[in-house]
């Protein structure tokens, strides 16, 4: 039994029941948070350790053999995915210490929390596709409850868009398994990929895919399905809007590339092509909604629906330095746009607002905010040295490389845009002074209260420092990047490890 | 039974998504019930339709695939959670909101309009 593999899932289950058990104190629950999310960061790191040493982890529950068990695997890209989400969960729920709401406090914040981690890692980590689906619903279903916890209409107005098209993604996921199922007979993926290549009608296998790509792609906020997107984003209380900034669309994109490099490489013409248009026109879409856009929170999640474009061109190109840059992107992407929410709720604590005409002269008295939130804007803009600028770079290098210079060419522009986005927040809510119409300087005189300050910064400061180090010291980071490549384009590694001797 | 039981899959799913595209809480959440009844059948059809078998190998000639029936069971489970959710969901924003469109809002000239077309239908 390895036990690293199924750690990431169990810390934050069992963290979640215990959250539970101690309802009565908040205290505790919040106590918990932290030491759980820690342990999930730590096992994270074991994982991520191991996983590099042995290339591949496979799991069996129940000690069955693999194509009848359900299995947990973990290659370089899984383990990076777990890595993050124990990163930008200690973040979270250092920062949630400060900025959640007692009300929130109190009906069950952070058991949802642990469940919605507990999720998005076994999401990651399983190798069973029907497993799958059931990690997709313990995520969304947490993930509903946070959206609407609170309760304010803004939010009811949000949820029932992004529960209704997240039911039917569902809905469309399940039965693309049942086809799926219907045609191999078989649940594991490792096991399907080897199966899909001997079929006799690999015209029903590409409808499938593309069932799988829009169900995915409604997850993942991939044009033309991302509307349910910046429609929700902004409504929940921050630390949970940085939390579904980071993690839950990235679930989509994990989702996405498992089997589009797995399982269905019959027809990459037709399938990638597909993708590719899609991703071009996501980052496009994405980042023209934003420039229309006037309250931070919503700037931000426009660009979560350009950046996932990024991350899909990556997939679509399907080229080793393609899916090198795809997998970067990803991993300077969660930590960046969950950095810039949390800087939004700091700015929502000291003035009361996100709207930008009503916020003013941070740089004037919050120097060093001002800087912390320099270093993730310029990041997701694709200013070097920092991660964005070798993220972008890759991406639209192997695109080159492609010969698809029109994808290429759009990538720049929407690298343009974006600095175009961070340089409005910059201006509107840094630079400028503090608006007329803004009483005794909005709260920015007082601060914040001092027992806070601590918890309100130290995630910020600590994710802005990832963000860095990523960018000054990428080789390292690059070189993992590259081993989750070469895992990706070789399916038949992945076989190989999960059914064993057997596969032949 | 596969032409009536394809039939019965194709009802749901087409009335579900009908339901689905009207603009107010209670009829989406109506087709989003019924298309995922329709997927859960489709789900159990997948394991092929076998009558009178049982579902272990070797206890007779017949034997029906269980794999399916467990997948549609897990299915129905999650499904009836998000229903109830949903369920409260719609009641609740429409407490808050005072109107059920799944937009949270519309214009005046919109109700009166799609208000006497829905006085047409009926």
């Amino acid at each position: 039994m390895k036990l690293e593999v199924v750690l990431p899932i169990l810390i934050p289950l069992t963290a979640g029941a215990l959250s539970l058990a101690l309802w009565r104190s908040v205290r505790l629950q919040r106590l918990l948070g932290v030491l759980a999310t820690g342990l999930l960061l730590a096992a994270g790191i074991w994982l991520m350790r191991s996983t590099v040493e042995q290339g591949f982890l496979v799991v069996e529950m129940g000690s069955w053999p693999a194509p009848y068990s359900i299995v947990f695997v973990s290659d370089v890209l899984s383990a990076i995915m777990v890595l993050l989400t124990g990163i930008i969960g200690l973040a979270i729920a250092i920062y949630s210490l400060a900025s959640t709401p007692t009300g929130h406090e109190k009906f069950g914040y952070y058991p949802l929390m642990h469940l919605l981690l507990a999720g998005v890692a076994g999401a990651f980590l399983t190798g069973d596709i029907f497993n799958l689906f059931v990690w997709f619903e313990v995520m969304l279903l947490a993930s509903f409850a946070l959206l609407t916890l609170g309760g304010e209409r803004a939010q009811m107005e949000g949820a029932i868009k992004y529960v209704t098209l997240n039911l039917f993604s569902s809905a469309l996921f399940l039965s693309a398994v049942g086809l799926l199922y219907g045609m191999v007979g078989t649940l594991n993926m490792a096991d399907i990929a080897q199966k899909v290549n001997s079929l006799e009608d690999p015209g029903m296998i590409t409808v499938v895919s593309l069932m799988f790509m829009i169900s995915f792609g409604i997850k993942a906020a991939a044009f033309p399905l991302f509307f349910w997107l910046p429609a929700s984003y902004h409504t929940p209380q921050v630390a949970v809007s940085a939390l579904f900034a980071g993690l839950l669309t990235k679930v989509g994109v994990y989702a996405l590339y498992r089997v589009f490099t797995l399982m269905f490489t019959q027809d990459i013409g037709y399938t990638h092509n597909i993708l590719l248009w899609a991703a071009a026109l996501t980052m496009l879409t994405g980042v023209l909604g934003a420039a229309a856009q006037f309250e931070f929170r919503r700037i931000l999640s426009f660009h979560i629906v350009s950046q996932i474009g990024y991350m899909l061109l990556g997939l679509a190109l399907l080229s080793p330095l393609a899916l090198v840059g795809g997998v970067f992107y990803i991993m300077h992407h969660i930590i960046v746009k969950t950095n810039l929410f949390l800087v939004s709720g700091i700015t929502y604590r000291l003035m009361g607002s996100y709207e930008l005409k009503d916020l003013g002269g941070f740089y004037r008295q919050r120097p060093y905010l001002a800087i912390l939130f320099l270093i993730p804007a310029l990041s997701l803009a694709g200013i070097p040295p920092l991660s964005g600028f070798f993220a972008k770079f890759i991406v639209v290098r192997a695109s080159l490389e492609s010969s698809e210079y029109l994808i290429a060419a759009i990538a720049l522009v929407v690298g343009l845009l974006t600095l175009y986005s961070m340089i409005k927040i910059w201006a509107e809510v840094f630079w400028k002074q503090v608006p007329d119409h803004v009483t005794d300087g909005g709260g920015l005189n007082s601060g914040l209260q001092p027992r806070h300050t601590l918890a309100y910064y130290a995630p910020v400061i600590g994710l802005a420092t990832c963000t860095l180090i990523i960018g000054l010291y990428g080789q390292p980071i690059y070189s993992l990047a590259e081993m989750a490549a070469h895992q990706l384009m070789n399916p038949q590694l992945y076989i190989d490890a999960v059914l064993g001797g057997q596969a032949k | 039974m596969e032409l009536v039981f394809a039939l019965a899959i194709g009802t749901l799913t087409s009335t579900g998504i009908y339901l689905m595209l009207r603009a107010r809480t209670f009829p989406v959440v109506l087709g989003l019930t019924l298309l995922s009844y329709g997927v859960n059948l489709f789900l159990f059809s997948t394991g092929r339709l076998v009558r009178d078998g049982q579902p272990i190998i070797g206890g007779a000639d017949i034997y029906s695939d269980p794999l399916p029936q467990a997948l549609v069971l897990t299915a129905i489970v999650i499904g009836f959670a998000m229903t109830a959710f949903l369920v409260t969901l719609a009641l609740r924003s429409h407490a808050d909101t005072g109107v059920d469109h799944v937009d949270g809002a519309e214009q005046s000239s919109t109700t009166k309009e799609s208000s006497g077309r829905e006085e047409a239908d009926q």
